[in-house]
């Protein structure tokens, strides 16, 4: 039985009636409009927390457009979308991107994350919107060949640092963290930031500079612009400060600089895309694949605007379809959550 | 109308005419002018619509707020003249402003 599917784990496979590839907005709004219609859905998104764009980009501030709320911030309208799926127990599985999506031979779809989780789904809905984040990698010439040898984005192993000559390279929170903890255990450390401010919580900023002052840490203000090594390695950068240029010996590279959205694997699961945007049709916004939908600002049809509130359009329509995929043969009520005991009862009101 | 001409890192211009009350960026979008991405629609959240404005009209364009320059932290080659092309409202005092795109956004 699938419509309470709390989605049963086989050999360690979800099973599950729609996997949803994204939680913004639209991706939770998705919850509920297929919540009403009986599908069952389990979300996946690379953050670690639901939002989307309006909790990661824009959590503080205010969005005008949304009919019936005049003035709601992207982490309210987050937590109120959260709220009004709640009746529907979504799974949520962060931190994590669908990478491979393959159509199974009874029809149905196998999906697969980067951390290795694996679901089996009726259908698919896209909502992924102008992609996943990741980090931003600093444009500079070569630094691809580094990566993951000498370049990384974030710290998996504090260990991996031990002993190393360590460059951190931003100004925000994560680099101020990982200065403080991997001094302690790097050969060296140096803090390269742009401007002698920094956007960091206080007392980072405070521990940070009494390190420096102590000669514990190196605070260098300037822009890194040239890489230099070989074969993968690391072994110096060229820092360019109001004094001219320095070049600076190192083995490891920490850089951040905050996070980008790039389409990502999407582009690889065989849907038609215009432009990094997936053409879908304005009765079921569904895709090139059947089964799968994209609704939000990923994808694009005649007349598309890049609004919450067409998501939220897109993902009725969507869910209708999806129903017919869910269930095939059997007819569609369409009912109003005002009246209808029936859905008033899914929704835990009644 | 206003006109803003847009240098690419190879050169090449583009003068775009728009409305006051716009901001830079949404000028350049509404004109296609490469290199201004604008990510975050202008929310102040993305530094991908990075530009440098012409020494000339620095004194016009004002200095960064401290939420653009906290932004610009994330910006690539960074310099005095970096400004974040949706914090720019455009107005008739900056008719002829030059500015000019970086090699890449991030």
């Amino acid at each position: 039985m699938s419509t309470d599917a709390r989605a049963a784990e086989q050999g360690g496979v979800i099973e599950t009636d729609a996997v949803i590839i994204g939680g913004g907005p639209i991706g939770l709004f998705a919850v509920f409009e297929l919540g009403l219609v009986d599908v069952s859905a389990h979300i996946v998104d690379i953050l670690d927390k639901p939002g989307g764009q309006c909790a990661e980009l824009y959590p503080d501030k205010p969005i005008y457009d949304i009919p019936g709320l005049p003035i709601v911030t992207g982490q309210e309208i987050t937590d109120r979308l959260l709220a009004q799926i709640k009746p529907f127990k979504p799974a949520f599985h962060f931190g994590q991107q669908v990478e491979e999506l393959k159509r199974l031979p009874d029809g149905r779809f196998r999906l697969k994350t980067d951390t290795g989780k694996e679901f089996i789904a009726k259908v698919v809905v896209v909502a992924a919107g102008g992609g996943s984040f990741t980090p931003k990698r600093p444009p500079l010439a070569g630094i691809e060949a580094y990566e993951g040898t000498s370049v990384f984005y974030a710290v998996r192993r504090m260990e991996s640092f031990r002993g190393k000559s360590v460059l951190i390279v931003g100004g925000g929170d994560s680099a101020l963290d990982w200065t403080l903890n991997l001094q302690p255990i790097a050969k060296s450390l140096t803090l390269l930031h742009r401007r002698d401010e920094f956007r960091g919580a206080p007392h980072s900023v405070e521990k940070m500079r009494l390190l420096a002052a102590e000669q514990k840490i190196r605070l260098v203000i300037g822009q890194v612009s040239a890489l230099h090594g070989e074969s993968g390695r690391l072994d110096a950068v060229t820092v360019k400060t109001k004094d001219g240029e320095e070049r600076l010996p190192l083995e490891v590279m920490l850089a951040f600089f905050g996070l980008t959205m790039k389409l990502g694997p999407v582009a690889n699961w065989g849907l038609a895309l215009t432009e990094n945007l997936i053409p879908v049709d304005t009765e079921k916004f569904e895709t090139s694949e059947k089964g799968i939908f994209a609704i939000g600002d990923i994808n694009t049809y005649p007349g598309k605007l890049k609004l919450i509130l067409s998501g939220f359009h897109e993902a009725a329509l969507m869910a209708q379809q999806a129903h017919k995929y869910v269930y095939p043969g059997k007819k569609l009520l369409f009912q109003y959550t005002t009246s209808s005991s029936s859905l008033q009862r899914k929704l835990g009101v009644s | 109308m206003v006109k803003i001409t847009f240098i690419q890192p190879d050169n090449s211009e583009q003068v775009v005419e728009c409305e006051p009350e716009m901001t830079l960026m949404e000028a350049a979008r509404l004109h296609n002018v490469p290199g201004i991405e604008a990510e975050c629609g202008g929310a102040c959240a993305c530094a991908t619509c990075h530009v440098y404005v012409d020494e000339a009209w620095r004194d016009k364009t004002g200095t960064p707020s401290q939420m653009e320059e906290d932004m610009l932290d994330f910006a690539f080659d960074v310099r005095d003249s970096s400004r974040l092309s949706c914090q720019i409202k455009v107005k008739p005092e900056l008719d002829g402003l030059i500015v000019r795109v970086p090699a890449k956004q991030f």
